[in-house]
Parts: structure tokens; C-alpha cells; sequence
């Protein structure tokens, strides 16, 4: 459709500007869907933890409070930013949009279904892991400019986490790497065709656990969400920022959230891919279900464990936190690489052939 | 040996996790009890402690004699009352202001009153948008009883047996 | 101009531009952020000569690790920059020979007829599904295996000197430490004893009452 388009628009425009409109266009096509879910995430976000806690949640905007997201965003919006004294201005500024950024550029190489993609890179893996770790420097640096000491503590505390976690991360993703054999995302999805019992959930069950607890620590969510830590250092790095600069910092966090329901997903889940395959009467019975409704079902699932897991945990002390990573997930992982070998081998399952 | 054993399995199998997540997932199903208030409202006990009236009595003369025992007991000194002698030789009040941000809604000016003419209503859904009308005056609290008095002698005529 | 070159004079203006500021800039803090500017621009140029996975390991690795642990301490500093300037005329004369005499080594070494195409020839156009990954990995992990696995011994040397350098226990009189395992391994019959016992009718009281009557 997109090719269509700028073979279209390069007929009477330069060569380099359809490109451009046509890149534009595609980044809108897939940047807007984000933001929406990530507007009614936060609303199903009020709304789960307050049935956890046998609230209501939001119920005065719209019915059933279902607008509530659109009258946030424009209190966010009206409200006036302020700058801390003797702040860096400019640092202050580009530290939200320094956020945002790489978790939405994350989405070029996310497939949505078999081919639905922005950019089908080889390395695809890799790109969603480097552009994710970039993420940190808004932190660090909306922690810095903001010339407040819960500011810099916030900072702090979030780099070295994100740095720590971000290991066991990678280290679950060589065992899926291991599997497939490749880093193009639609390959690895594909390696996982035939059923339930194909798919790399269960011979990475562990890793399954250590790339979705680090995903937590990675968004800064509960139990993770020490960077925040509102009992002890306010509300960590975004302390200072009002209006719409804080409401950036919050879109980057979902926008971050739905990114690792939708990695772990198609790693770890079989992507589009229907659980039922090869099963006789279940297979067609479900046939009708879009790829795009498999991995819509699996990510709002993985979703709702996220805010299900804040509704349920407390937080953890920070040197517990980072026990866990350097002396738990890490050691887990690797010992995991070592099995996934072996299981490599010898052939096992209907997974390693 | 078994004690490590069990352990391990609690450790690695996040036993403790799945059971607070089974917490939160059945109260997820749960009824919800919360009030949605202005649609529905809590049942209001009798001698709730709202907004003050000034009562009368059923010829429509005021109850209130000045006194000024409310305006002694009163804890945080919202009420003020002036008096004088008026022609049929009674006294009564000229003035009788109560300051809605001074008062703490304690009760005592109503337990004080040996007229039951101050008295503290079931109304607790008012709000001052501004200084000034924030300083109830007598005329006020008069009014004020003449529209609830009849809620006002029914909590009175509850709560009577236990005074 | 095709659309390539557009973003490699961008990419290369960038990079140049940040390489400049990251040198001049007096706050530390800012440095190493322009330096990160450097590093991805750069990053983007590699990825448009095809090493793909070259430029995203500089991403992951260099901004995403080093630079941020670089961050870290830059941000803790507290420097005095008037200080740090002293004595810098003194030195001039020498810090600009070295500069001179590594810009004169690395001309004769990357000088300009090392390079163009009659040098090095018309670049291979690699297939769409070349990938540059398995590329670097086979000669890394075949030809080169002894000195690949050689380079990580060294560098988990590294990390085992790093923690031992910087790991000290002190007694516990001085620092109170916290065993987490340990405290992990807690269980609630440790901690917590139920005891049964007769409930306890207070008697004395009742007589006492019926004395004094």
C-alpha cells in the first residue's frame, strides 16, 4: 500500500520528499493506534486496580467513565509547565521527548500480523534492545536537569536498574535466539508455527519469567517502580514536571509497557499465531479469529497481568531489587543458555529440529 | 534436607507470588461496595451533626432566649450573639452569627441549649463560594429551620428517649 | 541528491557538529550527552553502509551501557572548572604537539589515498536478505575462535578484579549488614510462636465487690 503510495507521489515530487511523506505516513499509521491504546490503558489501569480493590475506578466522564482518558489528557494539556529554578533549560525540555522517542521508534520493526510491519529488518531483535536502552537517558537526564535532589536520587536509582535488568533481558533473548535461529522478528514467530505445544513458552518457561520480570523493571512498574518510590523521594525523576511535560513521561511508560506485551508476545507466546493449530476441531472452530486478533488477545492478556501484578505486589527495597537482577535473573539465565544448548543437541521436543 | 527441598520449590515454583496474585484476582470478581454518591447516598443517623437551624416553637415565636450557653461552650468560638430587652419584656437576641469555617461541627452548642432552639441538621451538602456568606446570621438559621423543621422535630423526637 | 546521501551528509553533519561540541562544551555533564549524540549519528552511518549489527551493538553497548555508567559518575561530580583550567597555556605547547603528531599518524594511515574507490574498489551491493550478523559470527567463532574466547577471558578477568578491588566487608560492629537470603529463608514459624494457653477469669475483682457490700 505504502509502495503504492510513494510510487504515486514521486511521480510529480522529488524523490527524497515522497520517501519522506511516505515514511511520515507510515510512522503516524503506526504511532496513532499506540497512542490510543496507551490513553485507555491508563484507564483500564484506574479501573482493574480499583476492582482489585473492590472500587469503582473512574465512572463520571462518559459512560462507564470511558472518556476519562480524553479529560486528562486535556487537563495535562491546558496546564502550565513550570521550570525549576536554576534548571537546565534545554535538557529539561528534550528529557521528556528523549522518553517518548525511543519507545515509539521501538514500533518500527514490531510485525502486528504476517507482513504488517513498518520495516522487516534482519536484526530486528537487536534493534528493539538497542533502541529500548537509549529510554534510560530520559530519565537520567530529566533527573539532572531538574536541579532537585529527589530528582537526581530518582535518576540514579532508574539508571542503575535499567542497566542491571537490561542484561537479564538480553540473556532471555539469546535463548529465544538460540531457538529460531534468527533475529527477524517474523522468522522467530514463524519458528513457533504448529500449536500451543510449538510455541518457545515451554522450553523457556524460565525465561519466559525473567524477560517479563525484567519488562517490569525496565517500565519502572510495580514491584520495580523504586525510581518512582513516592513514599521516599516524591515521585523520583519527573518530581518537577507539570502539564504536558509530565504527561509525555507517562505515555513513554505505557507506550514502553504495550512494547513488552508485544515482545514478549512474539517470543514467547507464538505472536499471531493461534494456540490451536493442528488440533482437528478446535482449529477450524477458531479460524475465523485475524492474526492480529491472536496477538491483540495475547498482549492485552500480558497487559492486564501487569497492572494486575501493581494492583497485587508491594515494592521492593532497592538492594533487594538488585539482588534479584545480579544474583537471581542473571545467574538464571546463563545457566539457561547452557541448557538450551544442550537441548539443542539433542534434538529435543518438537522444538529444536 | 526436606526443609531445603521445600524451600527450593517455593522459591523457583513463585508459589508466594501465585497465591497474592489469587488474592487480588478473586476480588477482582468481587461485588463492588462502593457509594456512588450523588446518585446513591449512606443512611444518615438521627443525630448526625450538619448544617445549624435556628428552631421555633409551633406559635412561631423563636426559641432562642440568649443565653449564650452555646456561645460559651462553643470549642472554637464560631458563635457570637448580642441581646436586648424587647417590649413584651422577654430577651432575645439581636445578633446570632455562627461562623461556618470557625465551627467543628462538635455538637455542643445543640447539647448546651436548654430551649433545643440551636440545633445541628442532617444537611451536610452546602459549600461557600466566597468570604462573607460563610457567616450564618440569625435570619439564615431562622429560615433555615422554618425549611427543615420538620426532619429537625422527627430526629429530635427519635433521639428523645435517650437524652 | 538521493535520499541515501541526504541522510548521510545529515547524519555525517550531526556527528561531525556533536564531535565538536562534545570537546568544547565546558559541563562534564553535558560532554558525555553530545558524545552520545556522536555515537548515534555514527551508529546511523554504519547501519547505511550495511553493518547493521555493528551500528546497533555501538547503540546497545556504548550508549546504552558505557555512556550511561559514564553518566553516573559525571553527574556526581562536583567541578570546579577554574581550577581545572590552570596551568593551561603552560601545558599548550605540548598538548598541541601531541594533537599535531597524532593527526599527522592518523593521516598517513587514513589520509586520503587509502581511500576512493580505485583503492578499495566498487562495494560489494549485498542481496536484500544478507545478514550481517551471521556474516561477523561465522569467521568470530571458526578462524578467530581461540582469540574471541581469549578476549572474554580477559574481560571476565576484568569484572572479577573490578568486584574484588571494590568489595570489602567491614565488621559487623561498624556496619549492620543484611543477609537477604537469609532473610528470605525466614519462615513465619521462626519468627512468630503461637502459644496456647487457659483464659484467665479475673476473680479477685468480683470478691473484692462483694466485700465491700
Amino acid at each position: 500500500m505504502f509502495d503504492a503510495l510513494q510510487a504515486f507521489l514521486s511521480g510529480f515530487l522529488f524523490d527524497w520528499l515522497a520517501i519522506v511523506i511516505t515514511l511520515v505516513l507510515q510512522a503516524v499509521s503506526v504511532v496513532l493506534p499506540i497512542m490510543l491504546v496507551v490513553a485507555w490503558l491508563t484507564y483500564a489501569e484506574r479501573k482493574v486496580i480499583g476492582f482489585m480493590q473492590v472500587r469503582m475506578g473512574p465512572n463520571r466522564v462518559g459512560p462507564l467513565g470511558l472518556l476519562q482518558p480524553i479529560a486528562d489528557a486535556l487537563k495535562l494539556m491546558t496546564k502550565e509547565v513550570i521550570f525549576p529554578a536554576q534548571s537546565n533549560k534545554y535538557l529539561f525540555i528534550i528529557a521528556p521527548v528523549l522518553a517518548l522517542a525511543p519507545a515509539v521508534a521501538a514500533w518500527a520493526v514490531i510485525p502486528f500480523s504476517e507482513g504488517m510491519l513498518v520495516s522487516d529488518i534482519n536484526a530486528g531483535v537487536l534493534y528493539v534492545l538497542a533502541v529500548s536502552s537509549i529510554i534510560v537517558y530520559g530519565t537520567i537526564i530529566a533527573g539532572w536537569a531538574s536541579n532537585s535532589k529527589y530528582a537526581f536520587l530518582g535518576a540514579l536509582r532508574g539508571s542503575a536498574q535499567k542497566i542491571s535488568y537490561e542484561i537479564a533481558m538480553g540473556f532471555a533473548l539469546v535463548t529465544v535466539l538460540m531457538i529460531a535461529g534468527s533475529m527477524n522478528l517474523t522468522e522467530i514467530v514463524n519458528g513457533q508455527k504448529g500449536g500451543f505445544f510449538h510455541w518457545y513458552l515451554l522450553p523457556l518457561l524460565p525465561m519466559f519469567f525473567v524477560y517479563f520480570i525484567s519488562g517490569l523493571a525496565e517500565t519502572n512498574r510495580t514491584p520495580f517502580d523504586v525510581i518512582e518510590g513516592e513514599a521516599e523521594i516524591v515521585a523520583g525523576f519527573h518530581v518537577d514536571y507539570s502539564g504536558m511535560t509530565f504527561g509525555v513521561f507517562m505515555l513513554a511508560e505505557y507506550a514502553m509497557m504495550i512494547l513488552i506485551s508485544f515482545m514478549t508476545s512474539i517470543m514467547f507466546l507464538g505472536g499471531w499465531l493461534s494456540p490451536f493449530e493442528g488440533i482437528p476441531f478446535l482449529e477450524p472452530m477458531f479460524a475465523w479469529v485475524p492474526q492480529l486478533g491472536w496477538l491483540a488477545f495475547k498482549v492485552s492478556f500480558l497487559l492486564f497481568v501487569f497492572l494486575w501484578l501493581r494492583a497485587t505486589f508491594p515494592r521492593y527495597r532497592y538492594d533487594q531489587l538488585m539482588r534479584l537482577g545480579w544474583k537471581v535473573l542473571i545467574p538464571l539465565t546463563i545457566v539457561w543458555v547452557f541448557v538450551v544448548g544442550a537441548m539443542q543437541y539433542f534434538s529435543f521436543g518438537p522444538w529444536f529440529n | 534436607m526436606g526443609k531445603f527441598i521445600k524451600h527450593q520449590i517455593k522459591t523457583w515454583g513463585l508459589t508466594e507470588l501465585f497465591k497474592g496474585l489469587s488474592v487480588t484476582g478473586k476480588y477482582f470478581f468481587k461485588r463492588k461496595i462502593t457509594v456512588r454518591y450523588p446518585e446513591e447516598k449512606t443512611p444518615i443517623s438521627p443525630r448526625f451533626r450538619g448544617h445549624h437551624a435556628l428552631r421555633r416553637y409551633e406559635n412561631g415565636e423563636e426559641r432562642c432566649i440568649a443565653c449564650k450557653l452555646c456561645e460559651a461552650v462553643c470549642p472554637a468560638n464560631a458563635i457570637t450573639i448580642e441581646s436586648e430587652e424587647r417590649d413584651d419584656g422577654t430577651r432575645r437576641t439581636t445578633q446570632y452569627d455562627i461562623d461556618m469555617f470557625k465551627c467543628i461541627y462538635c455538637g455542643f452548642c445543640e447539647e448546651a441549649c436548654p430551649v433545643d432552639a440551636v440545633v445541628e441538621t442532617r444537611v451536610f451538602e452546602y459549600e461557600f463560594h466566597e468570604r462573607g456568606p460563610h457567616i450564618r446570621t440569625k435570619e439564615d438559621l431562622l429560615a433555615f429551620g422554618d425549611k427543615h423543621e420538620e426532619q429537625i422535630a422527627a430526629d429530635r423526637a427519635v433521639d428523645a428517649k435517650y437524652r | 541528491m538521493t535520499f541515501e546521501q541526504f541522510i548521510f551528509y545529515l547524519l555525517a553533519t550531526i556527528a561531525t557538529v556533536a564531535g565538536l561540541m562534545m570537546i568544547s562544551v565546558k559541563n562534564p555533564v553535558k560532554a558525555a550527552l553530545w558524545l552520545v549524540l556522536a555515537f548515534i549519528s555514527t551508529a546511523g552511518i554504519w547501519i547505511m553502509a550495511q553493518a547493521e549489527f555493528l551500528g546497533l551493538v555501538l547503540i546497545l553497548v556504548y550508549v546504552g551501557a558505557v555512556m550511561v555508567l559514564f553518566l553516573f559518575v559525571v553527574m556526581m561530580l562536583d567541578i570546579n572548572m577554574a581550577i581545572l583550567k590552570e596551568g593551561f597555556t603552560k601545558y599548550l605547547p605540548l598538548g598541541a604537539m601531541a594533537a599535531i603528531a597524532i593527526f599527522a599518524l592518523m593521516y598517513m594511515v587514513l589520509g586520503p589515498e587509502h581511500f576512493g574507490l580505485e583503492v578499495t574498489g566498487n562495494p560489494v551491493i549485498q542481496p536484500a536478505d544478507y545478514s550481517n550478523t551471521v556474516a561477523l559470527a561465522v569467521p568470530l567463532y571458526t578462524q578467530h575462535a581461540y582469540a574471541f574466547v581469549l578476549a572474554a577471558v580477559l574481560l571476565l578477568l576484568g569484572i572479577v578484579a573490578a568486584i574484588a578491588l571494590t568489595l570489602r566487608r567491614r565488621s559487623t560492629t561498624e556496619v549492620l549488614y543484611q543477609d537477604i537470603d537469609k532473610q528470605n529463608k525466614t519462615l513465619a514459624v521462626d519468627r512468630f510462636r503461637m502459644v496456647k494457653m487457659e483464659a484467665v477469669v479475673e476473680k479477685d475483682i468480683v470478691t473484692k465487690e462483694e466485700d465491700d457490700k
